[in-house]
């Protein structure tokens, strides 16, 4: 949607950029401990700075709690109740909202008896944009945290879309078929998993002291050289151990599953998936070879099933 | 609690994983600590009027648990200067996030660190987050 083609209530919206996106509004409450270790709890904080009975420090990540605007009966509690721009989009239509973007930076830490000030600037609307929930703007909010002598303690950078959706609640589960997981790729392992596309097992060889290692890293861990090259192992081995995992169950994998550790024939031992044989039926010792699975399109990984001989 | 020291951290040094079970009680909590009573992250029906199969993480919390994620390997030294997070994929009751970090920069004058911080969940990469943290 061009500039020219934007709707009244859009333009008169984007005429209050950089004004007040709402009256500047103080904690209720100073920092305090209670509120931390409540806090920390729910996140599984233990950093013991935050939790000293005598001089505790806020978790900086705790800079917007104190001045949130907390519980009400009416349901206006939220995050973003009352921000320029709300009630315009909930004209509009589009109801719905969803948080994309915070980027926190912290000025000072927090003590205990530190009352905090936010003003919020609105910073600007975007043109419609038809994202995966459906058809929205992003809105954009410049926050600024002071204390109880107006001293700058932190700032923050707030998106969020507001959205019409597109889908009905029962039909919502169905359109979020969770894809198979993915590996996190480095620079180190690339090679590894190009190869896999290629249907092939590359393993990593140290350049100085020719000794295999996997998985793939910076450096070979026994003689610290960085210099390496790639080995195309023959795919054969034999099970060293297994585990047979029925917890925590991962979509994309069929339960209860076989996993391996593999002696490659080449010397070099690595974490795999078995097929083609029953949980009841691994064996240590088991000669095994390697398989490639295409498991969505353009994504090849790699398990071991039972083989013949030894 | 480890001892990071500034001297060894090198880029592309890994923070240890971390892989949190994120029920309903953990929304729930993570919702009401920081503050945030949206309807989407503690109220199924309400959700689901409006238009989400579940109740999901507010962005406090997934910013909270990047902080956490980072003083698991940090704590308790260092100070955190600032988290900047993008949220994908929402994190629905009864999935598992996956925190996974790396080093992405040494400043030897300011002694900073910039680590960069991804949380996957099972539909997929839920958060990921740049961390500037300071070292004594």
């Amino acid at each position: 949607m061009s500039a020219a083609a934007a709707p009244d209530w859009l333009v008169q919206l984007r005429g209050r950029q950089g004004s007040p996106a709402a009256p500047a509004r103080t904690a209720t409450d100073p920092v305090n401990l209670p509120m931390i270790r409540r806090w920390c709890a729910a996140m599984g904080e233990r950093n013991p700075a935050y939790l000293d009975e005598q001089a505790p420090l806020a978790p900086p990540a705790m800079l917007e709690v104190w001045t949130m605007r907390g519980f009400t009966p009416d349901g206006s509690g939220g995050a973003v109740a009352r921000l320029t721009g709300i009630d315009e989009m909930d004209a509009a239509g589009f109801t719905a909202v969803v948080a994309t973007n915070l980027s926190q930076e912290y000025v000072r830490y927090l003590h205990p008896g530190d009352l905090v000030t936010q003003q919020v600037t609105f910073v600007g609307v975007s043109d419609q944009k038809q994202t995966a929930l459906g058809p929205g703007h992003f809105l954009d909010y410049r926050y600024e945290f002071t204390d109880q002598r107006g001293e700058v303690v932190g700032r923050m950078r707030f998106r969020i879309l507001k959205y019409r959706p597109t889908q009905v609640a029962a039909a919502a589960p169905a359109a979020m078929k969770p894809p198979h997981p993915r590996p996190a790729i480095t620079a180190d392992s690339a090679f590894f998993w190009d190869g896999l596309n290629q249907r092939r097992l590359l393993i990593r060889r140290c350049g100085q002291c020719a000794r295999l290692h996997h998985p793939p890293g910076p450096m070979c861990p026994v003689c610290h050289s960085q210099q390496w090259s790639v080995l195309e192992a023959s795919g054969r081995g034999t099970v060293h151990s297994y585990v047979i995992v029925h917890q925590p169950q991962m979509p994309g994998f069929r339960y209860p599953l076989p996993v391996a550790l593999v002696d490659l024939e080449e010397g070099v031992r690595l974490v795999a998936n078995l097929s083609g044989v029953g949980p009841e039926q691994v064996r240590i010792g088991m000669p095994v070879e390697v398989e490639f699975n295409e498991v969505e399109p353009g994504y090849v990984l790699y398990a071991f099933h039972p083989r013949a001989g030894g | 609690m480890s001892q990071v020291v500034f001297e060894r951290v090198q880029p592309g040094d890994r923070l240890p994983p971390l892989s949190v079970h994120v029920s309903a009680s953990v929304i729930v909590a993570g919702a009401t600590a920081s503050g945030d009573f949206e309807v989407v992250h503690h109220d199924v029906k309400g959700a689901q009027a409006r238009g989400t199969p579940d109740i999901f993480m507010n962005i406090l919390t997934s910013n909270g648990y990047v902080q956490r994620f980072v003083n698991d390997w940090l704590a308790p030294q260092g100070r955190i200067r600032s988290i900047d997070i993008r949220l994908g994929v929402p994190t629905f009751a009864g999935d598992t996030l996956h925190f996974a970090g790396v080093v992405k920069g040494k400043d030897e004058s300011q002694r900073t660190l910039e680590i960069e911080v991804t949380g996957t969940n099972g539909l997929g990469q839920h958060v990921l987050a740049s961390v500037q943290v300071a070292l004594p």
